[in-house]
């Protein structure tokens, strides 16, 4: 679970492990250009499925990587004027203030149960995407 | 914007920010619709803004899951910095299918990762089994309970 013995595999691991990152990535990119929504819900399943993370681990790593993708989707959407910054901080704020609890919340719950979350998460957002 | 207006946007936002730190999402399922209702914006106009709080917020869950030592950090800047490769497959698939058919393939990929967790759920040794058998990170039995 240390940031030391994941670098340590990373470096014999890496030319396994590139390819399949990439096509998280590319699916996560993917969803998330074509519906705003949803890179996280590629991310964290593939994560689990193809690396064997635990839950804790692939949705913290997936929040990481959304950083990078949000950045990136941020920068190009302010090229073209669409983004309204006050009205992001705006929601930002309480978001950050609930990022804290969320987190705090996770760290006590089972494995079970953060993947019982994460599969309501799944169906509730499908049934968007359907309805 | 009345003063309801910024109750939804806070309660709304706050929400977003739970469910982004508790299943590493980034919110937007919950920012977008937000902004859409509470501040007027376009669906355009709310998918770029959330954006700027997805950063936001994602950035102060890194941070915190970082120091329960749960980031991969490797792992998740690789995802992070090849995610264009994702957009500019978003703009073929955008151009050879049709919206309705991209949204209903994006949700059957979901129930079929839902159904797959749940199997991993009810059945955790099986799950192992297989995660090892797929290839799977050799020290994944080491981070199980």
């Amino acid at each position: 679970m240390s940031g030391r013995s994941d670098a340590a595999s990373q470096g014999t691991l890496a030319r396994r492990r590139i390819p399949r990152l990439g096509v998280i990535a590319t699916a996560a990119g993917a969803f998330a250009g074509l519906f705003g929504v949803g890179g996280g819900t590629i991310i964290v399943p593939l994560l689990v499925f193809w690396f064997g993370y635990d839950q804790r681990g692939a949705t913290a790593t997936s929040l990481a990587a959304i950083v990078v993708i949000g950045a990136l989707g941020a920068v190009a959407q302010a090229l073209y004027g669409n983004v309204d910054v006050w009205h992001g901080v705006l929601v930002a704020l309480p978001g950050m203030a609930g990022v804290l609890a969320g987190t705090a919340i996770q760290q006590r719950l089972s494995e079970r149960a953060v993947a019982g979350a994460f599969i309501v998460l799944l169906l509730g957002s499908a049934a968007v995407l359907v309805f | 914007m009345q003063p309801l207006d910024w109750i939804g946007l806070l309660a709304l936002g706050f929400a977003g920010g739970v469910t982004g730190g508790l299943l590493g999402v980034g919110g937007a399922i919950l920012f977008v619709p937000a902004l859409v209702m509470f501040a007027d914006q376009s669906q355009l106009g709310a998918e770029a803004s959330s954006l700027l709080a997805i950063v936001l917020v994602s950035l102060v869950g890194t941070w915190r899951q970082w120091s329960y030592g749960n980031v991969r950090l490797g792992d998740g800047l690789v995802i992070g910095l090849l995610s264009p490769l994702g957009v500019v497959a978003g703009v073929v698939l955008a151009n050879a299918l049709s919206e309705r058919t991209l949204e209903l393939s994006f949700a059957a990929v979901q129930l079929y990762f839902a159904a797959r967790l749940a199997r991993r759920v009810v059945f955790p040794s099986g799950a192992r089994t297989a995660s090892v058998q797929s290839g799977g990170d050799p020290r994944a039995p080491d981070r199980r309970p």
